[in-house]
C-alpha cells in the first residue's frame, strides 16, 4: 500500500466527519484573527446569538492597517489618523474583549504580522490545523502544520464550530535538490517555483516542499517559501518536521514544556511524508539553476532572473498571454527587451509576512552596511514583522545600519505590503518590494511593484536600480 | 443566506485573465466593518478615472467609459463573464460581497481561484466553470449581440442561450444544495455538535500539547 503524504496525515488526524456529499468537517486547532477580516464574522455570531466554540483556540492581533511611524503609534488607537482604520483596530479590541479572546494589541510586546507572530510565539505548532482570514496563512505550514487561508464566513464558521467545511485537496511535491548558490535566498526559490507553475498551477493542491534545499533551509526561509504557495494558486504549502523545526519551536512562549514537550516531539517526528507516499504531481528543480529573481509584471508569475530582459508580447502565441503581457508592460511602464537591471527604483519596501523576520533583516543589513541609499530613491522603508523581531534587530544594532544608510526604521505591521495605511506608492513609482503581490495598485494606486528578496531589495536601494546582489557581495570579498 | 435556484440576466464581460481580488475591490475599502455597501466600489480602479476612497460620493466621480460595466449596453447586468483564474489573490470576502452588492448573481469563468470560489457560495453567488473554448465563444456572442441574456438553472445545472441551445455545467453536490436551499452552513455543521465534541475530547487526550496553551 502506498504511504501517506504529510498532508494526508494531517488531514486524517483532524477529520471529524466525512459527509456523503464529498465535503468533510475538519477540526481546527488554531484560529488566528486580525482586524480586517474579522469584524463581519463577530457581527454574524452576535446576530445569530452564537458563542465561540473554544475561546482558547483563538489568537488575535492588529497588523493590516496599523500605522508604522513611531509618532502615530505612540499615541495608541486614538492617535490613528485614518478614521476607518482606527475604527477597525478598535473594533478588534472590543470584539476580543467581549468574547475573551487573547489579543496582542497594537502596541503590545507580542504584536506583529499575524503570520510572523504565530510561529514566533509558539502559538502555531507542528501537527496543528491553522486557519486565518488571510490567504498567506500557508506560512505556518513551514512548521509541519496544515494551514490555510479562509474567508470571513469561514472565520465565523470556525469561531462557532471549531470546524471548517473542507474538501480534500490533491498532493503536489515541489522538490528542489542540490544547493543554492551564494546570494540566492528562499524568496528566489519560491519566485522561481511560481514562474514555472504559474499563478494557477497549484490550484486545488496542497504543496509540500521537499528536497535538499528545503531540508537545509532555516525556518525563516521555509516560512518565506510556504507563505507564497498561494501565489502559485495553492491554499496550502508545507514542509515536513525535522530537527530544524524542533529547534525552532523549543522554548517558544506557547510551546509545550517538560514532559509534554517530549511527548509532543515523539509525535511530531512522524510528521513528514512516508518514503513510499504518492503525489498527484511532482515538480523538480535543481538548486544550482536558481538565480536571484525580480518580477517585472503585474502577477507574481511574471518574474525572471535578474540577468533577464523584459519579455516581448509579440513573441507570444497565446492571445490571452500576449494581451496580459502587453497590458502589464504598459502598466509597469516597461519596454520589451529592456534589461531588468535598467529599471530604476523610486521606493524600496522591506517587510511583510513574506520577508520581515530577523534573518531577512540581517540579509538586508549586510548589503546596506557602510553604503548609502542612491540619490534617485525617495524612500526605503524597513518594517520588522513583529515587536519581537524589532527588539532582536535593535539588539543586533541592525536599525542603526539602516538609519546610517538613509533608510527608515519603522514599527511592526503589514505596511506597504498592501498599503492600507499611509505607507504607499505614488502613481508610476517603481518599488523593489519584499512582499508577495505585484498586482496593479496593490501598493498604492498606479504603483509599480517588483517582487524581490530582502538582499536584492537592499541592493536596489543602494544602487538606485535593480542589480544582481552577488556583484555587491563579490566586491566585498575582493 | 440567499438561495439560488434559477436566474435570468444580462451578461457583462470582463475580458482579462487573472482578475485578482485587489482589482475586484481595492484595499482601501476593506476598512469597513460591514458586509454591505461595497457595490459602488466594485472594480474601482478600472471603473473610475480618479482614485477612490471610502465614504465618498461615487456618483460625482469621472467614469472610465472604456470599462465594460460603464457602457450603457451592460447596465443592469447580473451575470459576469470572465477569463481564467478569476478571483486570485487575497482571501477577502469583500470581493463576493462587492459583486453581490453591485447586483451580480453569477460569475462565469474558465477557472477560479480556490478561496474566491469557496467564498462565492457563502454569499449566494454562483460561480460557473466552463471550458476555455465555450468561454471564448460566449465573449464573442456577448460582443456581437446587445442585450445578451442567459438563463441559469442551478437545479438542472443548465445554461440556456438566446439561440435556443443549452450548456451544462458541473458543480459540487454540497455547494449546490447549500445554494438551492439558501442553507446556513454554520447551522448545518452544528447539527454535528456531538461528533465535534467527541472528536475534540479524544484529540485533547491524544495531543494535549495542542490545547490550553493560550
Ligand atoms: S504582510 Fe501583506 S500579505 Fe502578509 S498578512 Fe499583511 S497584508 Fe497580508
Amino acid at each position: 500500500m502506498a504511504g501517506k503524504t504529510l498532508y494526508d496525515k494531517l488531514w486524517d488526524s483532524h477529520l471529524v466527519k466525512q459527509r456523503d456529499d464529498g465535503s468533510a468537517l475538519l477540526y481546527i486547532d488554531r484560529h488566528l484573527l486580525h482586524e480586517v477580516t474579522s469584524p463581519q464574522a463577530f457581527e454574524g455570531l452576535r446576530l445569530a446569538g452564537r458563542e465561540p466554540w473554544r475561546i482558547d483556540a483563538n489568537l488575535a492581533t492588529a497588523d493590516h492597517n496599523v500605522p508604522t511611524t513611531i509618532n502615530e503609534r505612540a499615541g495608541g488607537i486614538a492617535a490613528i489618523s485614518d478614521n476607518v482604520a482606527r475604527i477597525q483596530v478598535q473594533t478588534l479590541d472590543d470584539n476580543c474583549e467581549a468574547f475573551g479572546i487573547t489579543e496582542y494589541k497594537m502596541n503590545d510586546a507580542g504584536q506583529g504580522i499575524v503570520h510572523v507572530i504565530g510561529p514566533e510565539q509558539g502559538a502555531t505548532l507542528p501537527g496543528m490545523t491553522v486557519v486565518c482570514g488571510d490567504s498567506h496563512t500557508a506560512t505556518h505550514g513551514a512548521l509541519g502544520a496544515l494551514a490555510h487561508g479562509i474567508g470571513t464566513s469561514e472565520v465565523e464558521h470556525v469561531l462557532a464550530s471549531q470546524c471548517l467545511v473542507a474538501k480534500k485537496m490533491k498532493n503536489m511535491l515541489v522538490r528542489v535538490d542540490g544547493q543554492l548558490g551564494l546570494g540566492v535566498t528562499a524568496k528566489d526559490v519560491v519566485l522561481a517555483v511560481i514562474a514555472r507553475l504559474g499563478t494557477a498551477g497549484g490550484t486545488g493542491y496542497a504543496i509540500e516542499f521537499g528536497g535538499d534545499v528545503f531540508r537545509n533551509m532555516s525556518m525563516e526561509g521555509r516560512m518565506t517559501v510556504c507563505n507564497m504557495a498561494i501565489e502559485a494558486g495553492a491554499r496550502v504549502g508545507m514542509v515536513g518536521v525535522d530537527d530544524i523545526t524542533l529547534d525552532y519551536v523549543k522554548g517558544r512562549k506557547f510551546a509545550p514544556k517538560g514532559e509534554l514537550w517530549e511527548r509532543a516531539v515523539a509525535n511530531w517526528q512522524t510528521l513528514h511524508s512516508d518514503d513510499n507516499a504518492v503525489f498527484d504531481a511532482v515538480i523538480e528543480f535543481r538548486g544550482e539553476d536558481i538565480q536571484p529573481q525580480v518580477s517585472w509584471g503585474t502577477s507574481p508569475e511574471m518574474v525572471l532572473p535578474v540577468s533577464g530582459v523584459v519579455p516581448d508580447p509579440e513573441q507570444m502565441d497565446d492571445p490571452v498571454k500576449r494581451e496580459g503581457t502587453a497590458r502589464a508592460l504598459s502598466y509597469m511602464g516597461l519596454q520589451a527587451g529592456q534589461a531588468l537591471t535598467d529599471i530604476k527604483v523610486d521606493r524600496v519596501f522591506i517587510g511583510s509576512c513574506t520577508n520581515s523576520r530577523i534573518e531577512d533583516l540581517r540579509a538586508a543589513a549586510e548589503v546596506a552596511k557602510g553604503r548609502k541609499v542612491a540619490a534617485n530613491v525617495k524612500q526605503v522603508l524597513i518594517v520588522p514583522g513583529s515587536q519581537a523581531v524589532k527588539a532582536q534587530a535593535e539588539a543586533e544594532q541592525l536599525d542603526q545600519i539602516f538609519i546610517d544608510a538613509g533608510m527608515e526604521w519603522r514599527e511592526p505591521g503589514c505596511s506597504m505590503c498592501l498599503a492600507m495605511n499611509a505607507d504607499k506608492l505614488g502613481a508610476g513609482e517603481h518599488c523593489a518590494s519584499t512582499s508577495n503581490r505585484n498586482f496593479e495598485g496593490r501598493q498604492g494606486n498606479g504603483g509599480r511593484t517588483h517582487l524581490v528578496g530582502p538582499a536584492m531589495a537592499a541592493a536596489a536601494a543602494v544602487a538606485g536600480h535593480f542589480v544582481d546582489v552577488r556583484e555587491l557581495m563579490s566586491n566585498e570579498t575582493a | 443566506m440567499k438561495s439560488f435556484k434559477q436566474h435570468t440576466g444580462l451578461v457583462a464581460p470582463i475580458d482579462r485573465a487573472n482578475v485578482d481580488t485587489d482589482m475586484i475591490i481595492p484595499k482601501q475599502f476593506l476598512k469597513s466593518i460591514k458586509r454591505s455597501g461595497f457595490g459602488p466600489n466594485l472594480f474601482d480602479e478600472l471603473r473610475y478615472l480618479d482614485e477612490g476612497f471610502p465614504d465618498q460620493d461615487n456618483s460625482q466621480r469621472p467614469l472610465n467609459m472604456d470599462f465594460s460595466l460603464n457602457q450603457p449596453r451592460f447596465k443592469g447586468a447580473s451575470i459576469l463573464l470572465a477569463r481564467e483564474n478569476f478571483g486570485c489573490g487575497s482571501s477577502r470576502e469583500h470581493a463576493p460581497w462587492a459583486l453581490d452588492d453591485y447586483g451580480f448573481r453569477v460569475v462565469i469563468a474558465s477557472s477560479f481561484a480556490d478561496i474566491f470560489y469557496n467564498n462565492c457560495f457563502k454569499n449566494g453567488l454562483l460561480p460557473i466553470v466552463l471550458s476555455k473554448d465555450i468561454v471564448d465563444s460566449l465573449f464573442l456572442a456577448v460582443d456581437a449581440n446587445e442585450g445578451y441574456e442567459l438563463l441559469i438553472d442551478l437545479e438542472q445545472q443548465r445554461i440556456d442561450l438566446p439561440d435556443g441551445t443549452s450548456l451544462s455545467f458541473e458543480i459540487d453536490a454540497f455547494y449546490k444544495q447549500c445554494l438551492l436551499e439558501g442553507l446556513d452552513e454554520i447551522g448545518l455543521t452544528l447539527q454535528d455538535k456531538e461528533s465535534i465534541s467527541a472528536f475534540e475530547q479524544q484529540w485533547r487526550k491524544d495531543s494535549p500539547w495542542l490545547f490550553d496553551v493560550l
